[in-house]
């Protein structure tokens, strides 16, 4: 290797072994090819006018306010704009003894906790099914994803209807098949998971069609030669589809746990956080302190120590994706 | 994590494979799989079936204390005729619209742009700019609307379509499913537009573009999906009811109709019509879409 450095040291002109000698120069450089190279300073100049447009929006719509809150969240900013000053940490200190910033913390937690467990299981089950060979494979597509296309406005709509007490098709159902009324939406321990069934009703097909397209990538070889081995369905969905699938489910549970953590809309429309508090996300609880309790400053410090979580998140899920990949 | 995943080539996610291994005589292990996805899909339609139902039914019939799903007064289309003079459904519509087209347009311009850059032009600061654009694939948007409410304001945006557009123009994420299909364009189909000393932005917009269609619709597809259903953003930077988006007109509607549910059922219908239509003329690009996306997206 280093006989071969040196062999083009004069000006990079490569005297001996020409593809070779190349291709080491462009591992080195980038990807400059053996063209002469005036291009540097045009180079620099094109690349940062092709960036100019998006860094623009990114410096000015997502940096800034970045920083920005960061700054806010040390002070006593409030929408009325009484109060500027910076304070240092104490919206910090004052949010982690907060009981109401750690309710609605560990609201996030819980709903992330069994929301994800459905809408990945449930998602492989509807691939799996669909991935068999069911005929018109657009009817499945069409029913499983197509809440998926629906503003979460409607999908409120559509279950508070149907959780409705007396009015409610649930409740008419459970009650003809015998069962006993449930207080879907009014009942603490019940809410939440009156949320994750709409959730999971809304939202499930995303997860579906990533994991029947990583299905349709299995080579068909695979099944060929478990079947004159004589494996059954049952068999070759365990010993072929499950482990094939493995780094789709690994990255599906990752982005689902990125996406639930997010959670606001549907329960700030169906319950708005109630009964009592009991389906409050944070998210919500952000916006609440922010936009009905008028402080900024207090709301930007919840904002980042949420960010925190999810940088937290996304920090593990960098390890395990980092070690299966290697 | 990001380049990793996204090192996997983005088409292969999205071949197609209608009707593999269809066509089969039925055993009873396929019988039992067609009930079992039968049973889902039902499942999956009955809040559309019990949605129409009640919009087509009179507001006395729908809140009769015995449900039905055919209402003794027989069916009508008063909800939809009220939910139409009202204006407001069509409206929203048309806000939602133009809002998504502009910022799927705006997204797909910057990103293209600055994707191609990172794939192909060697300039200074490059690495640099490339890990600042991928970290910032995690920041949650919830995090930022306390600062970009306070940045609208002072920009004097607040209560305009901007402040619904602009900030929902930046995805990183996307970016790098561009860059990553541009890599994979063979440098050769470049070389013979750099000998006749085409610029960088002809050799843009005559080489590469036209062979990254596939790619472009699918983050178009994806961005406009996103866009049309955000609710928490414009949530906050609107109030004027005649620039809200639908799902946030929606949720207005919903207290201002109180208990009328044959209306509030019309008008989720309503809402939920353009991108079920959307999806029933352009299903296979939907799906292609959401799939190389969602997949290379992380």
């Amino acid at each position: 290797m280093s006989s071969l450095a040196t062999s083009h040291d004069s000006e990079g002109q490569a005297r001996t072994l020409p593809g070779l000698s190349r291709q080491k120069q462009s591992n080195r450089t980038g990807s400059r090819s053996a063209r002469p190279r005036p291009q540097g300073s045009r180079d620099n100049l094109n690349g940062w006018a092709f960036a100019a447009p998006f860094l623009a929006f990114f410096l000015v719509f997502l940096v800034w306010p970045l920083l920005y809150g960061l700054y806010m969240s040390m002070t006593g900013k409030s929408l009325t704009g009484a109060n500027d000053s910076v304070i240092g940490f104490a919206n910090y200190a004052e949010a982690l003894a907060d009981a109401d910033m750690w309710h609605s913390l560990g609201n996030t937690l819980y709903f992330t906790v069994i929301s994800t467990i459905p809408l990945v299981v449930v998602a492989l089950i509807m691939a799996a099914l669909v991935n068999v060979g069911l005929p018109a494979q657009w009817l499945w597509r069409l029913s499983y994803f197509a809440p998926y296309l629906l503003a979460s406005t409607v999908v409120s709509l559509f279950f508070t209807w149907m959780y409705n007490p007396q009015l409610g098709l649930i409740n008419d159902t459970l009650v003809k098949i015998g069962l006993p009324k449930v207080a879907w939406l009014n009942d603490p321990g019940v809410a939440m998971w009156a949320i994750v069934i709409a959730t999971l009703w809304w939202t499930v097909g995303f997860n579906f069609l990533l994991y029947l397209a990583a299905m349709q990538n299995i080579p068909a070889q695979h099944y060929e030669a478990a079947s004159l081995d004589g494996a059954g369905a049952w068999r070759q969905f365990f010993s072929i589809t499950l482990p094939q699938l493995a780094p789709t489910t690994v990255m599906i549970v990752l982005l689902q746990i990125l996406a639930s953590l997010k959670i606001f809309d549907q329960v700030y429309q169906m319950t708005a956080g109630g009964p009592g508090g009991a389906t409050r996300p944070v998210v919500q609880y952000i916006f609440e302190t922010g936009f009905t309790g008028y402080r900024l400053g207090y709301s930007a410090a919840i904002s980042y120590i949420f960010f925190g979580l999810i940088v937290a998140v996304s920090v593990i899920q960098f390890f395990i994706t980092r070690r299966r990949s290697a | 994590m990001a380049t990793e995943t996204l090192t996997r080539p983005v088409t292969a996610t999205a071949k197609s494979s209608a009707g593999r291994r269809t066509g089969r005589r039925m055993t009873p292990g396929r019988a039992a799989v067609l009930a079992v996805a039968a049973l889902l899909a039902v499942l999956w339609l009955v809040p559309f079936a019990w949605a129409t139902a009640t919009a087509f039914k009179s507001e006395t019939d729908a809140a009769a204390p015995k449900i039905s799903w055919i209402p003794p007064s027989g069916f009508t289309a008063d909800a939809f005729i009220k939910v139409f003079q009202d204006g407001n459904i069509p409206l929203w519509t048309w806000n939602s619209l133009y809002t998504s087209a502009a910022i799927t347009a705006i997204t797909l311009v910057i990103s293209a742009l600055v994707a191609y850059a990172l794939s192909r032009i060697d300039f200074r600061g490059k690495k640099v700019l490339m890990v600042v654009i991928i970290a910032s694939i995690i920041i949650p948007p919830p995090v930022l609307i306390i600062p970009l409410f306070y940045q609208m304001v002072a920009l004097h945006m607040i209560d305009t379509s901007w402040a619904i557009i602009l900030p929902q123009v930046i995805h990183p994420a996307m970016v790098f499913v561009l860059k990553k299909f541009f890599d994979q364009i063979p440098r050769e189909l470049e070389e013979a537009a750099v000998m006749d000393g085409a610029s960088r932005m002809r050799i843009f917009l005559q080489v590469v573009l036209p062979l990254s269609r596939p790619i472009l619709a699918a983050v178009a597809i994806f961005v406009f999906i996103g866009a049309w259903n955000n609710f928490l953003w414009p949530f906050i930077a609107t109030n004027d009811g005649s620039i809200l988006t639908l799902p946030v007109g929606l949720q207005t509607i919903k207290s201002a109709y109180g208990i009328q549910y044959a209306q509030n059922m019309a008008s989720a219908l309503l809402a939920a019509l353009p991108l079920i239509l959307m999806f029933l003329f352009f299903q296979r690009q939907i799906i292609k879409g959401v799939a190389t996306t969602g997949l290379a997206g992380t």
